[in-house]
């Protein structure tokens, strides 16, 4: 049965091994764990689980896995409370369907009736009603009911009380998938400072204490050289206006972060795509454009070149002159975008559109495939492939 | 075998209880993550404490080598002593420097061994101590000889999530991730380090602290050492309660602000934000 656990949790993609499921065995042979399933939980997820981004995708599987190990506490139909069906109606239905139900019977009828769905549902659905109130799996969602009648359990601490430890979920913000926000932001960005790292240490240089020593007529001297470091050019082209607004500030806490992770970082503007010109700030554009040639000639192929920008905008504005929503542009944005990527040994485009939305827009489509493949979604998991891909 | 219970100034949780038990009972490396300031530290402290073990602290930073915990040898000292012609230089095991990880193995009495912010350290670090992490042994060239573990030290490890750490490595260990404390746990924290404290000081001092937390855009929110250093200031100068009560933290910068917001910009934001409301009350 532990070993069906260990499947499941790699099929999920977390990455236990044998070595940890012994580990775990083990364990549990020196009574770790004693007999109490919550314990059990603890001890399998400190053995198996070894970055918080996993703790949440753990926390499903071993409820999945798990399922029904658990005597059930009492009538779980019985335990639904009445204020709380009293609310979910309020939501649930409309004035007019109110004054319906009073002419009806009044209330009580009302809870009856909505009772009543309550038990259909758990025979539909899978999770039934042990589910309600764990966000996303209630039957309610699932039923197709407003969505904000989940939240009514979410918000009783109450009911949260009743839920297995493993359903709470509370890991859910530190999933490696889910979009980046103001707390996972610093997360991805030290992904980015693994390959800005510095040293900073000197090494002694022997062949040149021996000789210098050997000048020195044997008394010593020591020489030390720097030690090697790697130290990493970035510039960013960052996407500003139109249809970028929704994620400027997204963007802007990418880029002040990233600021202070990196010594060599430039960055510029564009809209929508690069084209001749880019400006360095947003407010004063006229007076601090710069011709694209001359960002090609000042920065290096060794350079590493990240472009940000949702990729949204009319197929026109890649593909042909004058395409530009702003100007009219001499050459097409693709020529421009083909120059950008040719001229940088390492590039890639981040785009905070979920990648599940860009089969949608035809002009992601061509822009990926612009960038050869290399456009990453702005997540964690999305910045550690693309600094992957920067640092091959 | 002693079980680790939390201790009467550090409140652990059930499954940080479990996840030490485990590491001390496999005897395998505990490596605890989580937001700073919620006491990474200070659990190896109170493990020793509680454990009753003597504590061996290692800390890492940007330029610390992975043999720098084994031993080190001092071949600088060993030529200019040569120079001097100190009889001394003869035998290379004068020159030879011992490591934080050679003092837990050679000590009597099992030990406690942290290895405090291991993500400082260059990439290949954790990689370099696998073996001697594993076997609890290694090999001193110098003198031929190999030093094991009389007891195999109980290992924590912390890390602050800065680099990622390699695969064979995590493989090796029990994993922690200390979540931010809810309101209860605060309490209980409160009440184990200032057991003194004000009931009316410590629910109002919360309140405010968790106000704080809840404001979107700070750059380092406070955490729990910060909390406890803020009251510690509050309890000196003796404030009264109604202070924080009145200061909703949207109107007004509380009082001693210093402990809790360590960032100019976000001191910067409360400015900004108490301004903003008061001139909507203005209004």
């Amino acid at each position: 049965m532990l070993a069906h656990f260990i499947l499941a949790l790699r099929a999920a993609g977390i990455p236990a091994s044998i070595t940890e499921y012994l580990t775990l065995l083990r364990g549990m042979k020196e009574h770790v764990a004693g007999y109490s399933v919550d314990d059990f939980y603890h001890l399998s997820r400190a053995t198996l689980v070894k970055d918080e981004r996993h703790l949440d995708r753990f926390d499903r599987v071993f409820g999945e896995v798990f399922r029904g190990l658990e005597p059930p506490e009492g009538d779980p139909q019985r335990e639904i409370p009445e204020e709380w069906l009293r609310r979910l109606a309020e939501r649930l239905l409309t004035e007019e369907e109110k004054r319906q139900i009073e002419a009806l019977g009044g209330f009580d009828k009302l809870i009856e009736t909505l009772r009543q769905r309550l038990r259909e549902q758990k025979g539909r659905h899978q999770g039934g009603s042990k589910w309600i109130g764990t966000g996303g799996t209630s039957p309610f969602g699932a039923y197709g009911y407003n969505p904000e009648g989940v939240r009514i359990g979410q918000e009783e601490s109450r009911h949260r009380r009743a839920v297995k430890v493993w359903d709470r979920r509370e890991f859910r913000d530190l999933d490696g998938d889910i979009e980046i926000g103001t707390r996972n932001m610093k997360l991805a960005l030290r992904r980015l400072r693994r390959f800005a790292r510095e040293g900073a240490a000197t090494e002694l240089d022997m062949a040149d204490t021996i000789r210098s020593t050997a000048k020195n007529a044997g008394s010593l001297d020591l020489r030390l050289v720097p030690e090697r470091h790697n130290a990493v050019k970035v510039l960013l082209l960052l996407d500003i206006g139109g249809s970028m607004d929704d994620h400027v500030r997204l963007s802007s806490e990418l880029f002040s972060a990233v600021r202070s992770e990196f010594k060599h970082l430039e960055h510029y503007y564009f809209h929508n795509c690069p084209y001749e010109r880019l400006w360095k700030d947003n407010r004063r554009r006229r007076d601090t454009e710069v011709p694209t040639w001359e960002v090609l000639r000042k920065y290096g192929p060794d350079w590493k070149l990240i472009l940000v920008g949702d990729a949204a905008m009319s197929p026109y504005e890649i593909r042909e002159p004058g395409g530009s929503v702003e100007h009219w542009n001499e050459e097409p944005g693709r020529v421009w975008l083909q120059r950008l990527t040719g001229h940088f040994r390492r590039s890639a485009w981040l785009n905070p559109t979920p990648r599940e939305h860009w089969d949608y827009t035809l002009s992601i489509g061509m822009i990926h495939a612009i960038m050869e493949g290399r456009m990453f979604p702005l997540t964690v998991a999305g910045i550690e492939a693309m600094t992957r891909e920067l640092s091959r | 075998m002693k079980r680790f219970q939390g201790t009467a100034t550090y409140i652990a949780s059930r499954d940080l209880e479990v996840a030490v038990n485990a590491a001390v009972a496999l005897q395998r490396p505990l490596l605890v993550k989580g937001e700073p300031g919620t006491g990474k530290t200070v659990l190896a402290q109170e493990v020793a404490r509680a454990l009753g073990m003597p504590l061996i602290e290692w800390h890492i930073k940007s330029t610390t080598k992975a043999q720098q915990g084994l031993y080190e040898y001092d071949a600088v000292s060993r030529l200019r002593d040569g120079q001097l012609g100190d009889p001394r230089v003869h035998d290379i095991a004068n020159y030879i420097v011992r490591g934080k990880l050679w003092d837990a193995f050679e000590s009597e009495v099992p030990v406690v061994l942290l290895i405090d912010e291991i993500d400082k350290a260059d990439i290949e670090f954790p990689n370099d101590l696998l073996l001697e992490l594993d076997r609890m042994q290694f090999f001193v060239y110098e003198t031929r000889q190999t030093v094991t573990a009389r007891h195999r030290p109980v290992v924590i490890i912390t890390s602050n999530n800065e680099k990622e750490l390699p695969d064979a490595f995590l493989r090796r260990c029990f994993f922690h991730y200390i979540r931010f404390p809810d309101r209860e746990t605060m309490e209980r924290i409160v009440h184990a380090h200032f057991p003194g404290i004000r009931q009316e000081l410590a629910r109002e001092a919360l309140n405010v602290f968790f106000q704080i937390r809840g404001v979107d855009g700070l750059k380092k929110k406070p955490a729990t050492s910060e909390l406890l250093d803020w009251l510690k200031l509050l309890m000196i100068e003796d404030l009264p309660a109604e202070v924080l009560r009145s200061q909703d933290p949207r109107t007004a910068i509380p009082p001693l602000y210093g402990a809790l917001l360590k960032n100019e910009q976000d001191v910067h934001l409360f400015e900004r934000l108490a301004f903003l409301s008061r001139r909507q009350q203005g209004r």
